[in-house]
């Protein structure tokens, strides 16, 4: 790597406001990068790079602006998220040629914060996926092992991330999106409280359970980003208006972690778990309790029927979401159709993948007439035992800490003929989102059986990122230098 | 439950999706196996838990009724896979 896309984003910042560096450095050190290391991980969808090159020569024209907290920054947005005149795809074909004509907030909000958009990245299918095989351009490969995948369904948004090619990326986290990739890249990955950040221009998979977060190398260039993106929305009925928190000034705040106690939930920690990953987790937990923390035993009870919960929920919601690809106003469209139903039909049948399928159907089921009651709506009976669960966990606690993922990135190919399985990966992050709290992935070493990163996630109650962001910022700074595999 | 390969046909058909028969057999093994494993909900006495559908239950956003123009037809055109300018167009309905 250059010696500048080694640098954090909050380096890179640094160095752009004071004239040190240009924004054309800064876009040419990615796109080399990009150049280098594309071929291989397959991390992007659409590159922005001559018109990113054309805003940095404007930027620098105009000198640098210290107001903008990401000014000159190139960044990374998920192909989930709506990109005025940059194709949007989703990871599907059915919106192979889509050009948005408008931002999503969040994207706004990165552009009028100084951020230049270098790129898409790929992801499953409608995130979709804890993988990112299931794109339907590419398989993204993980930039630690070539043979492995990069967790998904923000795998190409995680993968960029740590093969510096950007300096932090936008994923979305509707099951553990954000943070299973996170863990498996060893990057940071931050999924905020539900409605903390606009949903506005998100192409909705779970509504009730989507939430956009960024990726990036350091704790801090996280809670930078995250302090442009929050904020309330009226464009998202969902958003919530309440203060958002200075995120980077509280991360001074905090020096160790005395007075803070963590609950370490006993269903997290035990069975199920992959060997590396509990030892590298405890380790960090040690680290936590050396830097002052209490650890105290927590409950949530309901953590075995998350995944049955969760999926229902999903699956409902992207049955309904998805009705809207009709092949009528956007998106694909058959050349073979003789009727109206049989446009719609016949055009998603041929552009959407196998996943989407598979949930459509199962969406459409447990909607369906005889089996709301049985399935969607004792799902979110279940949700609210699982809220209160985590409510109570946090009568004893200020974050609840675990493994991001029982197992490191594992070997591309292993899990896509069995979707039960597959599911069955986001155990440990699933139930956040249906419980709307926020969470992270934080890398705090390397498992010694499979040489990948591991991830601890920290939880918190809702709105309380900034504790989260603290605990993890000093947690960063004191755990014993690793360095992560690099790519060859 | 088992579920039949004519039940995932019907729900395909409902979702507008159209299964060659040898994905619906694979889809009927899968969504059984997927459904199966959704019946251990069934150990948890809900009865008396009030459905929670969304994190933020705040209640409905109203606004005021005005029409706001923001963006154009060209704009809103420009993704159509088939239209005259003026109006989508899809295949005769009548």
């Amino acid at each position: 790597m250059s010696s500048l896309i080694e640098k954090s984003l909050t380096e890179i910042h640094s160095l752009l406001i004071a004239g040190e560096v240009t924004a054309v450095d800064a876009v040419k050190a990615c796109l080399q990068q990009i150049e280098k290391t594309e071929p291989q991980i397959k991390a992007l969808l659409a590159k922005n790079g001559e018109e990113a090159l054309k805003q940095a020569e404007e930027m620098d024209k105009q000198g640098p602006d210290s107001s903008k907290p990401l000014w000159g920054v190139p960044v990374v947005i998920k192909d989930v998220l709506a990109t005025k005149d940059i194709t949007t795809t989703c990871g599907s074909k059915i919106l192979e040629n889509f050009v948005p004509f408008y931002d999503a907030t969040s994207v706004t909000k990165l552009k009028e914060a100084g951020a230049i958009i270098i790129a898409k990245a790929n992801m499953d299918e409608f995130a979709m996926g804890s993988t990112t095989e299931n794109s339907a351009y590419q398989t993204t490969l993980n930039p630690c092992d070539l043979s492995r995948v990069p967790g998904g369904s923000s795998g190409g948004s995680g993968a960029t991330v740590t093969a510096g090619q950007c300096f932090a990326a936008l994923g979305t986290d509707t099951g553990g999106s954000i943070r299973l990739p996170a863990s498996f890249c060893g990057c940071v990955g931050v999924k905020p409280t539900y409605g903390r950040v606009s949903r506005y221009g998100m192409i909705a998979y779970g509504s009730s359970l989507d939430q956009i977060g960024p990726m990036t190398r350091t704790v801090e260039d996280s809670a930078r980003v995250l302090s442009v993106i929050a904020g309330h929305d009226k464009r998202d009925s969902t958003s919530v208006n309440c203060e958002v928190p200075d995120y980077i000034g509280a991360l001074a705040e905090r020096t160790d972690l005395s007075g803070l106690t963590i609950g370490l939930p006993e269903e997290y920690w035990g069975e199920g778990l992959s060997e590396e990953v509990s030892e590298t987790c405890r380790n960090a937990i040690k680290k936590a309790e050396e830097l002052g923390a209490k650890t105290v035993p927590v409950k949530l009870n309901m953590t075995e029927y998350a995944i049955a919960t969760y999926y229902i929920i999903a699956m409902a919601e992207a049955s309904s979401n998805l009705s809207r690809f009709d092949g009528v106003r956007y998106g694909h469209r058959t050349k073979d159709a003789d009727e109206l139903i049989d446009l719609y039909t016949k055009s998603r049948t041929e552009a959407f993948g196998d996943e989407v399928q598979r949930r459509i159907i199962i969406g459409t089921y447990v909607l369906s007439a005889g089996y709301y009651d049985a399935y969607y709506c004792k799902a979110a009976q279940i949700r609210r035992l699982m809220r209160n669960d985590f409510e109570k966990a946090f009568e004893s606690c200020d974050l609840i800490a675990g493994p991001a993922c029982p197992t490191t990135a594992f070997p591309v190919g292993e899990l896509t003929a069995d979707p039960l399985q597959m599911y069955l990966m986001d155990i440990f992050t699933i139930s956040l989102n249906l419980v709307g709290m926020p969470g992270m992935s934080l890398p705090v070493g390397i498992g010694k059986d499979t040489n990948m990163p591991v991830g601890l996630q920290l939880m918190a109650p809702a709105f309380g990122e900034t504790t989260m962001l603290q605990a993890a910022n000093v947690l960063e700074k004191n755990l014993p230098d690793f360095s992560k595999p690099q790519m060859v | 439950m088992k579920l039949s390969t004519e039940e995932v046909a019907r729900v395909a058909n409902l979702a507008r999706l159209d299964l060659s028969e040898e994905k619906t057999e694979i889809f009927a093994g899968q969504l059984h196996n997927i459904l199966t494993y959704m019946d251990k909900l069934n150990e948890i006495d809900t009865s008396n838990v009030e459905p929670m559908f969304s994190p933020v239950e705040h209640t409905t956003v109203l606004r005021k009724d005005i029409v706001v123009k923001e963006h154009t037809r060209d704009e809103i055109l420009a993704n159509a896979p088939d239209s005259d300018g003026q109006y989508f167009i899809v295949p005769r309905i009548v």
